[in-house]
């Protein structure tokens, strides 16, 4: 081999490692608690169970969404990308890593504060909190200290990016710093939209400050929000893949360039989608449903990329240690290696996972499964398998390298046991979910009978099933929170390493173009502008008198 | 930037896919008009009842129309007026429904009749009613504690089959 890159730093620094760390901990306290709140859904769903007097299904299905579907992805996420740009691009300043810690302290206030109005029932509105639904002004407080603080942690990911392009002029960015950065200003776009529903709308409407709010404006915004959402969670799995696994498995990153492409890709298209949510929707014109349709099929060829480059990762490195045939190769990879086998359930279950999203924004086809158990099925196969079972692979080796201990055969072992477990509970729950679905079965509603309808008697099995499923999730929960508290205070100490795979010999020089962010976010914003003026401006000039504020129906 | 061979090809191949999805979609929507509900037509939900046609909910029966039934439904928390519908087979029937209250779903199970109910909006959705049975009406949208107890049902009537069985 010729020179072999000095990488400057092999390990976060000590301190960043702290607020990463921090980080870590909310979001595995956040999914065991989330994960409970899930376990008792599909048991009172089966018909067999019933909650405590006093604890309402919606509420235990508030805390659901939004512990896992807000707190566990943000503050994870938060964790895993300050370690990669410290490791990466090295360590962050004194004021970086203080912005972040502010950021942290606010996000957890305001986590805090959120739980408080839904444990009281002053808040079961969902984690989508539609209006008119109308919860305690302190519930979207607390979010909106959430997404504050979450700004203040992407902030100094992009100081610390900014501080390594003026130190290394002219050359090219470490991937992952890269990756982090068009992660967040993704997310910086995205709340943006979130953030004029409930400061503009939600927050003084609660407060009593407005009486009325225009309900469709409020679900538009949030869309804009909500779709780019699950990509913000998506692209941390994404970077795992496309730089951490290859390492794992001894091989290179198949491609630089191809990586940035990819990810800018999806900064630009994640956007312009959001009414795909909205397809069922009065007030909106059909053509541009259609034309946010035909952009969401555009989001598909990133993934499509990234597919490729993962297994001809997996294919080149099975090849070089001696796999021959068409697949013999594919037994040459570290199969009982957690690191990989987790995340790469992951990547099997993103496959059925993306062609059910195909469906789902499917225009016409959406009216089948709109708001029906199979939207459901649908997103605990993405977000809720390919993303955290790469969010668990990460952990079996960030934990460790971050507290200074090491994953030892028997953690590796479980953690195997955790992925296993995972894809064959999410397998029965999602399969139930999907078919249930497809028969009618709605979302986000308690067991009922539905006054004997045989249709409704018709679902009952296959929520028995979710049960099943869900309450193999739930043990693998408990696995990982054993093995969670293990690495971070009892596993021995030593040196876990961050694995960061080097671009394959003789790849071509990565394309400036590709680190040009004045560009991607001209076509960005011509993207959102293209897509949202007419819809917004069609839905405001036509928008009935605002709502009132309903607060008594939970 | 160099692209593989067969990344080429994977890449091509996979978006023609798309582009062939699309165009069936597209011709089902601009051709043959199966757009989901996209009404426009806007209410104050705290008066519906003195609007038309929500004045009289229920299953009517029209002339001089591109449908030859109207269904006039009211949602609100937590039921559905009216309770039961009946239509005979084949019709070609317009679901023109709205909310009162907080948003709610009008789904009809295992079929295409899906649509979100916002107040102050009508949603319309126009279909040819062409498997005879009972259907159940869902609220596929969470409005409150009795969400899973809002319901309603849609009798799809085969009059020969009556009729032959006698």
């Amino acid at each position: 081999m010729q020179q072999t890159a000095v990488t400057k730093f092999m390990k976060v620094d000590r301190k960043d490692a702290n607020l990463a760390m921090a980080n870590i901990y909310v979001a595995f306290v956040a999914l065991l608690l989330g994960g409970l709140a899930g376990l008792l859904q599909v048991l009172v769903r089966s018909g067999q169970f019933n909650l405590p007097k006093g604890i309402g299904y919606y509420q235990v299905l508030t805390v659901h969404g939004v512990l896992l579907g807000l707190i566990l992805t943000t503050f994870f996420i938060m964790g895993f990308q300050i370690a990669a740009v410290s490791r990466t691009a090295g360590p962050l300043t004194n004021t970086q890593r203080k912005i972040g810690w502010i950021g942290f302290w606010l996000m957890t206030i305001g986590t805090a504060a959120a739980a408080v109005m839904v444990l009281l029932n002053e808040a079961t509105v969902l984690y989508t909190f539609y209006a008119p639904l109308k919860a305690h002004w302190i519930f979207y407080l607390g979010l909106t200290l959430v997404v504050v603080g979450s700004w203040l942690l992407c902030v100094p990911q992009i100081m610390k990016y900014a501080q390594w392009r003026k130190e290394n002029k002219g050359q090219t960015s470490p991937l992952l710093t890269f990756m982090a950065v068009v992660n967040c200003l993704l997310w910086f776009v995205a709340t943006l939209g979130v953030a004029v529903e409930v400061l503009f709308m939600l927050l003084p409407w609660s407060l009593g400050l407005i009486e009325r709010v225009d309900v469709l404006l409020t679900r538009t915004l949030f869309w804009y929000f909500g779709h780019p959402l699950v990509y913000f969670w998506l692209l941390p799995a994404y970077m795992a893949w496309y730089v951490v696994v290859p390492k794992i498995i001894g091989g290179k990153i198949f491609s630089d360039a191809l990586a940035r492409l990819s990810f800018m890709l999806f900064l630009i298209f994640s956007f312009p989608v959001g009414i795909h949510h909205q397809l069922t929707e009065p007030g909106i014109d059909g053509f541009w449903k259609f034309v946010q349709v035909v952009l969401t099929f555009f989001v598909v060829v990133p993934s499509l990329m990234t597919a490729f480059s993962m297994f001809a990762t997996f294919e080149m490195r099975g090849r070089e240690l001696g796999g021959r045939g068409i697949l013999g190769w594919f037994k040459k990879l570290p199969w009982n290696d957690c690191r990989f086998l987790v995340p790469f359930i992951g990547m099997l279950a993103f496959i059925p996972g993306g062609a059910g999203g195909l469906v789902n924004a499917s225009y016409q086809m959406n009216q089948l499964v709109h708001n029906t158990v199979w939207v459901t099925g649908h997103f605990h196969l993405t977000v809720a398998t390919a993303v955290v079972l790469t969010f668990f692979g990460v952990a079996f080796w960030l934990i460790p390298h971050l507290t200074g201990r090491t994953l030892t055969p028997q953690l590796n072992f479980l953690g195997n046991i955790v992925g296993i477990l995972w894809g064959i509970g999410m397998l029965i729950m999602s399969a139930a979910m999907h078919i249930a679905g497809l028969l009618g079965a709605p979302r986000r509603s308690e067991y009922s009978e539905y006054g004997g309808a045989t249709q409704a008697y018709d679902w009952v099995p296959y929520q028995i099933a979710q049960a099943v499923g869900g309450t193999i999730l739930f043990i693998a929960i408990i696995i990982i929170t054993y093995m969670v508290i293990k690495l971070a205070f009892f596993a021995p100490k030593g040196e876990e390493e961050f694995p960061v795979a080097e671009v394959a010999p003789g790849a071509e020089k990565t394309p400036a173009i590709l680190e040009n962010f004045k560009l991607w976010g001209v076509l960005l914003v011509a993207l959102i502008i293209f897509a949202y003026t007419m819809p917004l401006i069609d839905i405001i000039q036509n928008s009935p008198a605002g709502t009132k504020g309903f607060n008594n129906l939970w | 930037m160099h692209l593989h061979k067969y990344e080429k090809w994977w890449l091509v191949f996979g978006s023609a896919t798309l582009v062939a999805f699309l165009i069936i979609l597209g011709v089902g929507a601009f051709h043959n008009g199966t757009h989901p509900n996209q009404s426009k037509k806007t209410l104050d939900y705290e008066r519906v009842e003195e609007f038309e046609p929500f004045d009289n909910p229920g299953v009517h029966k029209v002339e001089g129309k591109k449908w030859d039934y109207e269904v006039v439904l009211i949602a609100s928390a937590f039921n559905y007026n009216p309770g039961a519908i009946e239509l005979p087979l084949n019709a070609k029937v317009k679901f023109i429904a709205t909310t009162k209250d907080v948003i709610h779903g009008f789904q009809v199970a295992g079929t295409n009749i899906n649509m979100m109910l916002e107040p102050g909006y009508y949603s319309e959705y126009t279909t040819v009613v062409n498997k005879a049975g009972e259907y159940l009406i869902v609220c596929n949208e969470f409005c409150g504690t009795g969400h899973a107890f809002m319901y309603s049902s849609i009798k799809v009537v085969d009059a020969n089959a009556t009729d032959s069985s006698n």
